[in-house]
């Protein structure tokens, strides 16, 4: 292992002076700075939404930086392209790692730049014989003449490498490699990443487990909303210290949630369970209550919400609503209980882009709004009206495509929808992921409202001072299991990433 | 509204009047076509304007409207149905072969509704439960409903039925008004109100722009789905029962290619062939300017293969258009 003083002498394989990027409305990245080393590990920590993605696209070429510089080996470049990129040698390997599933192994590591005979024409043996070769670097025992689609997702990732590896990569872009393998596949890849940093690679780790952070990283940089706070060597760190480093920051005046006395249980989840996706799933939820669930993308959160409301069947489980025992089996049946789902994928599930926005408010009451199934328009306006004025609405007219609309006014015209339904409950899933800062206090203050008026909130959500901003209480989920609950009197940000994580408690 | 609380901001209902609305659309665009045509066919032909002679003319068209409002309905929706020319086909085979056991008139009415209703049940599950794809599913259907007409006819032809029967394609409800004709009007009143004034076509229409969020809305999509290709079996068996009674004859080669020509209907009279919108209005009027369009091609003694080709092209015409005009507004934007 690499100790600091190395590091220290070696120059950088590739590094980012002052990097900034902004879209419209966000500042993705603001004046970042990170330098990866030949033979090292860098681990890039940062919660969701940080600017970790981002890094990545303008290290691979897809996003060009507003400022800032480039530099390989002291040299500032630019990579108009992926392409640049990978002639920079600048490789990275996905969570779902762009490969041709229809391609033989040997034809995915080489393609692009497959050896030639003296016709032009690919060179198969070499090629094969240059895969098996490649392969054997890589410790995978692999057919290099095999279609693609016939491996597993672990053997895929070492194909990926081979290809790095043929491309002559300098510098190893690893995002979440872990997230799809078994632990038998993991530390066959910590063997591998290994190997690479002893062929002098430099490799940037991102992931959001810190156990594989501290069995596999050198050094560390920690990004918070767009911003490096910190970096350093993984030796001498503790996790308590990247976590604070993750999440240390005010939380809570900016949310607007109101004091609200909360009453007895409205509804009660028990043994709830999915064959892949979740299992044992208890809670209570009370009246006036905010409840927010969190846990990282892929917790199995908006699966359980999806099950509750009928998208998909649980294998065992009950819910009762006000002392009754519901079976739902369809989400028109969950609305009919009074359940409702504001869903994460506003596009797909939420909004019905090419209809108006007074239909997508009225699409789940229009048996109240209409009259023996005959549809009422002017009842519709009257509802539409009051629901998407409520939420202060932007829009020129309510027969407007809802579609013409802004993320954030969609996003409301999609809420009230669902609330003109008049529900018991409702769960909203990721409510203001990308939607502007406006938008999103819009709909945190009407959170807060309807809990004062006595609705049921379960809010899923992966952005901490969100959760602990809005939250009465918090159930945090890890692999399709409830691995914490915490009241808001004693919430802190570093319980809920530890217990997301799976860092178990230390004493500070 | 007065009894409005005063908010910051009043959002109108409506962004522009029924009028400017109606005006550009693609019906006012159609009723300008069917004018046009109507005026050339009556300048081609002395006969044309015979009000024997027009009402000759409807019954090119009215039994292939009767499936077109139902298919207007499938595609709005996302989906289509290939099998409908095949149903008319088997439908017809089913109540020849009854009226062969000596049924009568109302009891062959009968065999052939749940023929087609049986079939569009068929149609239905297999793309509701199994969840495949409505064009794999129903070109599957097409193939097999005809072949089951081909199995049970071969060479031969039923020809016998009651004379009552006739009245269905051949019968007059008042003047030149034919029970077909007043049938297409029926129809077209019934299934504009179900489109566009109920809370089923309010789904369909959703259903047809994204079925995803339909279904987190509470719209049960495969029950409206399997509705609608009931619907198409139903007009189908309707169209058969029309066309059977006009014909006085089924072979298993009946209605061969319909499809095509209802599904031409259908994009013609403005629905969008991806969904999510369209009216039978629309229809309606497609319906008239392609019969009209036969008839004058009829009336100039063009033959048949020309009227193919006219169809395929106005197939092909009627969808590119429309992507065309978009990307010329789009251009003309910049």
């Amino acid at each position: 292992m690499l100790q600091d003083t190395t590091t220290l002498r070696m120059k950088p394989a590739i590094a980012l002076e002052g990097i900034s990027k902004s879209f419209p409305g966000v500042h993705a990245l603001s004046d970042v700075s990170l330098s990866l080393y030949p033979g090292s590990v860098t681990a890039l920590i940062g919660e969701n939404g940080a600017g970790k993605s981002t890094l990545v696209k303008i290290l691979t070429g897809i996003y060009q930086p507003d400022g800032g510089a480039i530099r390989v080996d002291g040299a500032e470049v630019h990579f108009p392209s992926a392409s640049a990129a990978a002639r920079a040698g600048v490789t990275a390997i996905h969570q779902e790692t762009v490969l041709f599933d229809e391609l033989s192994v040997a034809e995915n590591i080489f393609l692009g730049h497959a050896p030639r005979t003296r016709f032009g024409l690919i060179d198969w043996t070499k090629l094969n014989a240059d895969a098996r070769q490649l392969l054997s670097r890589v410790g995978a025992d692999i057919d290099p003449t095999i279609r693609l689609r016939d491996l597993g997702i672990a053997s895929k990732h070492l194909v990926a490498i081979a290809r790095a590896l043929s491309i002559d990569a300098r510098v190893v872009i690893m995002d979440e490699p872990t997230a799809a393998l078994s632990y038998k596949e993991i530390h066959e890849l910590y063997e591998l990443i290994d190997r690479l940093k002893a062929d002098g690679k430099a490799i940037l780790f991102i992931s959001h487990k810190f156990d594989e952070i501290f069995r596999i990283a050198d050094r560390y940089t920690v990004f918070r909303d767009g911003r490096m706070v910190g970096d350093g060597v993984i030796a001498g760190t503790t996790q308590d210290d990247l976590v604070r480093m993750m999440v240390g920051r005010d939380v809570g005046q900016v949310f607007p949630k109101q004091e609200v006395s909360i009453g007895g249980p409205v509804l009660t989840v028990s043994g709830y369970r999915h064959p892949t996706e979740f299992e044992d799933i208890n809670f209570e939820l009370r009246r006036g209550e905010i409840l927010g669930f969190y846990g990282l993308v892929g917790a199995g959160r908006s699966e359980f919400m999806q099950s509750l409301i009928g998208i998909t069947r649980p294998s065992a489980g009950a819910v009762r609503l006000d002392d009754r025992v519901l079976v739902i089996r369809s989400p028109a049946e969950a609305i009919e209980a009074g359940i409702v789902y504001v869903p994460e994928e506003r596009g797909r599930q939420g909004a019905i882009i090419g209809m108006p926005i007074f239909q997508n408010v009225t699409l789940p009451s229009l048996t109240r709004t209409s009259r023996s199934g005959f549809l009422r328009m002017a009842e519709e306006f009257r509802l539409a009206r009051e629901y998407t004025s409520r939420l202060d609405l932007r829009a020129a007219a309510l027969d407007q495509d809802v579609g013409t609309l802004s993320g954030g006014n969609q996003q409301k015209v999609v809420i009230a929808k669902w609330l003109a339904t008049k529900p018991k409950v409702i769960i909203l899933d990721e409510p203001t992921k990308g939607i502007d800062i406006g938008s999103k206090a819009a709909v945190h203050a009407f959170m807060s409202e309807l809990a004062a008026q006595g609705l049921s909130v379960i809010m899923v959500s992966s952005e901490i001072p969100e959760i602990m901003g809005m939250s009465d209480r918090v159930i945090v989920m890890r692999e399709g299991r409830m691995v914490g609950q915490y009241e808001r009197a004693d919430l802190t940000a570093e319980k809920l990433v530890r217990a997301a994580a799976g860092i178990s408690e230390t004493t500070p | 509204m007065a009894e409005e609380p005063m908010t910051t901001r009043h959002i109108p209902d409506r962004l522009q009047g029924r009028s400017a609305r109606l005006l550009k659309s693609w019906e006012s665009l159609l009723v300008v076509v069917a004018i046009l045509i109507f005026t050339v066919n009556s300048f081609a032909s002395p006969y044309f304007l015979d009000p024997w002679n027009l009402s000759d003319a409807t019954f090119n068209f009215t039994e292939k409207a009767l499936i077109a409002f139902a298919m207007a309905l499938v595609v709005i929706s996302g989906e289509i149905d290939l099998s409908v020319a095949s149903i008319v086909a088997l439908t017809s085979t089913a109540m020849g072969y009854a009226a062969a056991q000596g049924f009568d008139t109302p009891a062959l009415v009968a065999v052939g509704l749940m023929t087609g209703l049986a079939c569009g049940a068929i149609n239905g599950l297999l793309v509701t439960r199994l969840g495949l794809p409505s064009i794999v599913v129903t070109i599957g259907t097409m193939s097999l409903f005809r072949g089951i007409a081909f199995i049970v006819l071969g060479d031969q032809a039923f020809t016998s039925y009651p004379e009552s029967f006739a009245y269905f394609g051949q019968g007059y409800v008042w003047w030149v008004f034919s029970f077909e004709f007043c049938l297409f009007l029926g129809f077209a009143v019934f299934y504009a109100a179900l489109l566009h004034l109920t809370n089923f076509g309010r789904a369909v229409y959703a259903i047809g722009n994204n079925q995803t969020a339909a279904l987190f809305s509470g719209v049960r999509v495969a029950r409206v789905k399997f509705t609608l290709f009931l619907l198409t079996g139903l007009m189908s068996a309707i169209a058969s029962i029309c066309l059977t009674s006009r014909l006085g004859s089924t072979r298993p080669s009946i209605a061969l290619g319909w499809e095509l020509e209802v599904v031409t209907m259908v994009v013609l009279g403005g629905v969008s062939i991806l969904g999510g919108s369209g009216t039978i209005g629309g229809v309606v009027l497609a319906a008239l300017i392609m019969g009209m369009v036969t008839f004058g091609f009829g009336l100039l003694n063009v033959p048949g293969i020309v009227m193919s080709i006219f169809i395929g092209f106005l197939l092909i015409s009627v969808i590119a258009l429309p992507i065309l005009y978009a990307r010329l507004k789009r251009r003309m934007a910049h």
